[in-house]
């Protein structure tokens, strides 16, 4: 899959802009607040629908314009296909591929997948449990085609038990067989959230740690592993232990709701024990297993969108991972640095088919390369 | 008017208007048709469907099956069932489902009522009618419970409808369809 070209108008800092890609690797270059995150996310807008870093679509549109324009002509299976987003102040986001608005944009995402790497990664690291299951969820939910179903229907139910456990605290009463329904739904629902993410994390570490050690050189010893309190007991156990517990709480305290993704550097927490570029290095790792996981899943190879990675890593890591992504294993590449030549140097000196682009305050030009036979 | 379900805010305002030029005397009777509604249709006190007598006329048919009680959440979907024409017992409405996130506990609804009438021998089967929601599901469950202990056959409605559908969306062909082919209530669900 390949994106071919881009259009944008009035989308954020860009008044028109247009681009024509390299199939292989396409660095932006320029200064802070220049507009590279910005065509990432033109891409990622394309793929998903939405903005990575703005949910509210209206935010993406120029100052003081009406609407903005994101378009973009994709090669897949040997056809070029055009699709068009549009928004408009006070309308419904407009999405059509070839000419065709979608019924449901649901129908769109997966068909022209992205994956992308940018600094925010680091929550990953460093705030709640919950930003880990969603990136697990995320993943999840790519291939299997129930799992969201079920696990929005996981915390209905979950809402539901503790909004009856205050009713049981507030008034001072119990009704052991009101608790049991609930408890039904979340032993049905827990149990298969549990064991798709089980599945998954197995499936996925093999993949991460390869990768890991070919962007750290194999210079530190990294795993990941499934925290959750089924591992040892079942729902059903799990709740019922726990029922004392939480009526005196008024939340249910157990679940896969607790669920959490440990991230370790020599067995230790790789968030308090891990230098800040052996961090950057694992959240590297583990976008790429990500995005070995959606082409698997999806039978086509994600755009790889990467932002501003580079900052805090070793010089040889940089060429390590750049050399990895230059492999033929990863498809069309997107990447941002505000040094100007550092990036394409590199690539020049691996001979990927590059393209360089010069952006500056929401205007992007091509750079002329010298004819140095880069070209394979 | 604006308020009532299906009337937007122009077609109230072209009922008032309408209403307006009215003779004053029309306008009475109209209103005085409203208040009559409201004080004189009053629930059935067996199955809680609408009615302006104590007993509805439902529960009043010899001709109808009184010993086989379908379960409705509301009044709506008892009247998609009788639109079928297919169905010859009787039901009972519980007003709503469980869901303590709306303040729905099981005491809110006419649970005890259909357990009164099971209990007094006059049920043999009850049949659940209740949406494919999880709120639906849940009370399902909570009734079977509840009706485990009494000699009764407990049965749910086949679906023919996609899961999360309301009963009242469903069309009449396919929904006649699931009341005649109503299955088990344990062979209906995951829990056994
Ligand atoms: N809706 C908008 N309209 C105009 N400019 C915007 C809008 N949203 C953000 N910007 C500006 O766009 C510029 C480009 O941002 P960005 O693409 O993140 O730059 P960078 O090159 O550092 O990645 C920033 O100066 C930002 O303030
Ligand atoms: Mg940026
Ligand atoms: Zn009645």
């Amino acid at each position: 899959m390949i994106l071919q070209s881009l259009s944008l108008v009035n989308f954020r800092n860009y008044e028109e802009a247009s681009l024509e890609f390299s199939p292989e690797v396409n660095c932006l270059v320029g200064d802070n607040g220049a507009g590279k995150t910005t065509i990432l996310d033109a891409i990622y807008y394309l793929s998903f629908c939405k903005s990575y870093f703005n949910a509210i679509d209206s935010q993406n549109i120029r100052y003081d314009q009406g609407f903005f324009l994101i378009q973009g002509a994709i090669l897949k299976n040997e056809e070029t296909d055009k699709l068009h987003c549009g928004v408009k102040t006070g309308q419904k986001k407009q999405f059509r591929r070839n000419d065709k608005e979608y019924g449901r944009l649901a129908d769109h995402i997966g068909k022209y997948p992205s994956v992308i790497l940018t600094p925010n990664d680091i929550d990953l690291i460093k705030e709640g449990s919950e930003v880990r299951r969603k990136f697990m969820d995320g993943i999840i939910s790519q291939y299997n085609k129930p799992y969201l179903e079920k696990l929005m229907e996981y915390n209905r139910a979950l809402s539901q038990r503790n909004n009856l456990l205050r009713y049981f605290s507030e008034n001072r009463t119990f009704d052991e067989e009101s608790l049991e329904i609930w408890d039904e739904k979340l032993i049905e629902l827990g149990s298969f959230i549990y064991e798709a993410r089980k599945a998954f994390v197995e499936t996925f570490i093999p993949g991460f740690n390869g990768l890991h050690a070919e962007v750290a050189g194999g210079a530190e010893q990294v795993s990941l592993a499934y925290e959750t309190q089924l591992d040892t007991k079942g729902m059903a156990e799990l709740l019922k232990g726990a029922r004392t517990k939480d009526r005196q709480l008024r939340r249910t305290t157990c679940g896969v709701h607790k669920d959490d993704l440990n991230f370790l550097i020599s067995d230790h927490a790789i968030r308090r024990f891990g230098s800040q570029g052996q961090q950057k290095t694992y959240l590297i790792s583990l976008r790429l297993a990500q995005f070995e996981f959606v082409e698997k899943a999806t039978g086509v190879k994600p755009m790889l969108l990467l932002d501003d990675i580079f900052d805090k890593i070793d010089d040889k890591r940089v060429a390590a991972l750049m050399r990895l992504v230059s492999d033929h294993r990863f498809g069309q590449i997107f990447i941002t640095d505000t040094s100007g030549d550092r990036i394409p140097a590199l690539f020049r000196e691996i001979g990927a088919d590059l393209k360089v682009f010069n952006v500056e305050q929401g205007s992007v030009q091509l750079q002329e390369e010298v004819a140095d036979g880069q070209e394979k | 008017m604006a308020s009532l379900p299906g009337v937007g805010k122009k077609t109230a305002l072209r009922l008032v208007l309408h209403l307006l030029k009215r003779e004053e005397e029309e306008v009475d009777r109209f209103s005085r048709a409203f208040t009559k509604l409201k004080s004189e249709i009053k629930a059935c006190d067996t199955c809680h469907n609408l009615s302006d007598h104590p007993t509805c006329e439902i529960c009043s048919n010899p001709g109808r099956n009184q010993q086989t009680v379908c379960v409705v959440e509301g009044i709506r979907e008892l009247m998609a069932i009788e639109a079928t024409d297919q169905y010859r017992g009787s039901y009972h409405v519980l007003g709503g489902v469980i869901s303590p996130m709306d303040g729905v506990g099981p005491s809110d609804l006419t649970i005890e009522g259909l357990l009164d009438r099971v209990r007094k021998g006059e049920v043999n089967e009850v049949i659940f009618a209740m949406s494919t929601t999880m709120e639906g599901e849940t009370t399902a469950f909570y009734l079977y419970k509840k009706l485990a202990s009494f000699d009764v056959q407990v049965t749910a409605i086949a679906r023919g409808v996609a899961v999360g559908d309301e009963l009242q969306y469903a069309d009449e062909i396919t929904l006649a369809r699931s009341i005649q082919q109503r299955l088990p209530y344990e062979n209906t669900t995951k829990k056994g």
